[in-house]
């Protein structure tokens, strides 16, 4: 199946922006985290079509996946 | 720190300086010696451009020390904006320098007879009000100049453009910053109408000569102050994230939430937002040789500033924060960085709020006035402002005055403040805080993003009511709290993870003044706050029923959720009940 992957801020360096990656069919957002050797402490805030996440939610076809660092501001 | 200047604008014969101990106001900085001075001493039913509205500058509890990050300035008064009691917060300059000058506030006072401009200059010998009616309209970035050359370059300025001389709801009061530009700004709920109201232009201040404050115990409050900025530094958020992308950062994150207000707040996320993200500001400014790393006092560790400039490598502004490129782009429909960037700079040399006049144009977008998405035209709105125009006074004066004369009928503000920029139906915890604070429509009172959004603090779903209120009444709490030790609002992504830090901001103020304050201590200053700002307000004709936000939040739904504000009333009426 295929996921969306956006990336953000400093999870981006030597990474992609965004990409779309064909994954296996049972893919939680963990698989993607360690496929990409992002460190698990680093995927702090995982949006799943816009919805919050964790790294144990299960994706499906055609999902969009973003993945921000520890951030804040405002 | 242990005197108040007060001027006596109004006094026949000329501005009478007065300055005193501190009274009943010892032991208070920031937000609660501005929010002390006018629940005790302004009217609550004063019009906030006469002589019986105050207005009252304070560094914090721990400014003009060496504790990291203690740069803040309250700038407080009866708010001719919202008319309800306005503390108004900013970095800069400012605060170091007039707390290490002594002053625990310089409260303005009366008001002039006729139309004379007066500067006041501040120095370790005394004070100096004269008049110098050649400042007249003078935009900040000239007026400065011209102040560095009469004083020398090493001065701070506190200052209004043209919109507080003019009394505009939008003026802000300007602070100079480490470069001494007047970049960071007391933005809302127009101070600077009120400074403009009292004839005085800027007050100039030169500390040579003057140390720092030392603490009651200096060998206590140097370990804490270790600890402190330790917590910062190497908390991932205020250690790395902050001053890789400043505040910006959060354009892709609140996009992506669906709580990014576009076009006016019709829609939850907008097509160009990566193009004014964080990382876009932080790689222009990188390629160009600005800077995206840098504080804007000294002191600061987290150093979420920047300066951005053009293609030629020359100074446009200070890199816009977030609030800002929300409001002048995407509430605007707006993706270029570099009009973005124009527009900040405009806006802090005419001394306007960037939130309110971002907003402001996006209502006179949706009123057909120009159209959403034209950069050129949002340039021409604010140098219309800046001008004094018949239609800048109106824009000048807020989004809720705008939105009565053009007839537009989705108007976000609360008690006539302008919304910043996170949709309170997707993030309903800082729906809680607009509707509520008693300063109007602030993110700042009660950041609940932290723990909707950003997961700092706990996570609180940010589509759902449960828990909102609760979340948004420790956040208010808070904030209060620290927004009066001169601590900059940042240090709370780490304090609020790392209770460690949080101690070490107690071990602080404890070390400074010889005190034994407790976390209960911090929170009940932050409760007494609150509780005098809302008496204020009451007094000042607000009712529960101010306390809520434009109807459109509850009976429109915004995408990508398709959700309104779902809190109820009842619930927005307990915020204050602990």
């Amino acid at each position: 199946m295929h996921i969306t992957v956006k990336l953000f801020a400093t999870l981006r360096r030597g990474r992609f922006d965004r990409e779309i990656l064909d994954c296996p069919g049972s893919t939680k957002v963990l698989d993607i985290v360690t496929r990409l050797a992002i460190p698990e402490k680093q995927a702090a805030i995982i949006f799943i079509n816009s919805r919050h996440g964790g790294l144990d939610t299960e994706l499906h076809e055609g999902d969009t996946l973003a993945l921000f660092p520890p951030v804040g501001g405002g | 720190m242990d005197k108040i200047l007060r001027i006596d604008m109004g006094a026949k014969g000329g501005p009478q300086v007065k300055v005193e101990g501190l009274g009943e106001y010892a032991g208070l900085g920031g937000r609660a010696m501005t929010s002390s001075v006018v629940f005790r001493e302004v009217p609550p039913l004063c019009h906030p451009l006469g002589a019986e509205n105050k207005l009252v500058i304070a560094p914090g509890l721990l400014s003009g020390s060496s504790a990291s990050m203690s740069g803040r300035i309250s700038v407080g008064c009866k708010s001719p904006l919202t008319g309800g009691i306005k503390e108004a917060n900013s970095g800069g300059q400012g605060a170091q320098v007039l707390a290490r000058l002594g002053y625990a506030a310089v409260i303005l006072e009366g008001k002039p007879e006729g139309d004379d401009l007066y500067k006041v200059f501040i120095n370790r010998d005394g004070v100096k009000v004269e008049k110098d009616n050649s400042l007249k309209m003078l935009p900040n970035y000239d007026l400065v100049d011209k102040m560095k050359g009469v004083y020398g370059d090493k001065i701070t300025c506190i200052s209004i453009g043209p919109a507080g001389e003019m009394k505009l709801g939008a003026a802000s009061v300007a602070i100079t910053d480490i470069e001494g530009r007047p970049t960071r700004h007391a933005g809302r709920g127009g101070v600077g109408a009120v400074m403009g109201s009292k004839g005085v232009k800027v007050i100039v201040l030169d500390d040579t000569g003057l140390k720092n404050r030392e603490p009651k115990d200096a060998e206590k409050f140097r370990a804490a102050n270790k600890k402190f900025v330790e917590g910062l530094t190497t908390h991932a958020v205020t250690g790395q994230a902050l001053p890789a992308y400043g505040t910006n950062v959060l354009t892709n994150i609140i996009n992506e939430a669906g709580g990014y207000p576009s076009y006016n707040f019709k829609d939850g996320q907008f097509a160009g937002a990566s193009k004014i993200s964080g990382e876009t500001f932080a790689d222009i400014e990188t390629k160009r040789g600005g800077n995206a790393t840098h504080p804007c006092h000294r002191g600061c560790v987290i150093r979420c500033s920047g300066t951005y400039v053009d293609k030629d490598g020359h100074f446009v502004s200070k890199q816009p924060e977030y609030e800002t490129v929300w409001a002048h782009g995407g509430d605007c429909g707006i993706d270029d960085p570099d009009a973005i960037a124009q527009i900040d700079f405009l806006d802090d040399n005419i001394g306007l709020d960037t939130i309110e006049m971002g907003a402001t144009i996006g209502v006179a977008m949706q009123a057909g006035l120009v159209k959403f998405g034209d950069a050129a035209a949002a340039i021409g709105l604010i140098k219309e402002v800046g001008k004094g125009t018949p239609l800048g006074k109106i824009l000048g004066s807020g989004a809720a005055v705008t939105g009565k004369v053009f007839g537009v009928e989705k108007v976000p503000v609360v008690k006539n403040q302008a919304l910043p920029a996170y949709d309170p139906r997707a993030i309903q915890g800082i729906g809680v805080t607009y509707a509520t604070s008693p300063m109007g429509a602030d993110h700042t009172a009660g950041y609940a993003i932290a723990t909707n959004i950003l997961k700092n603090g706990g996570w609180v779903d940010p589509l759902k009511p449960e828990g909102q209120v609760e979340l948004s009444r420790n956040l208010q709490i808070a904030t209060a709290a620290i927004d009066s030790t001169g601590m900059c609002l940042f240090i709370a992504f780490a304090i609020l993870d790392q209770p460690e830090t949080n101690q070490a901001l107690i071990n602080l103020l404890n070390a400074f003044y010889g005190w034994n304050l407790t976390g209960d201590d911090v929170t009940a200053l932050g409760k007494k706050v609150l509780k005098m700002e809302r008496d204020f307000n009451a007094k000042a004709g607000f009712t529960k029923e101010q306390d809520r936000l434009p109807r459109f939040f509850t009976t429109e739904k915004v995408g990508p959720h398709n959700i309104t504000f779902q809190v109820k009333d009842a619930e927005l009426d307990s915020v204050f009940n602990w």
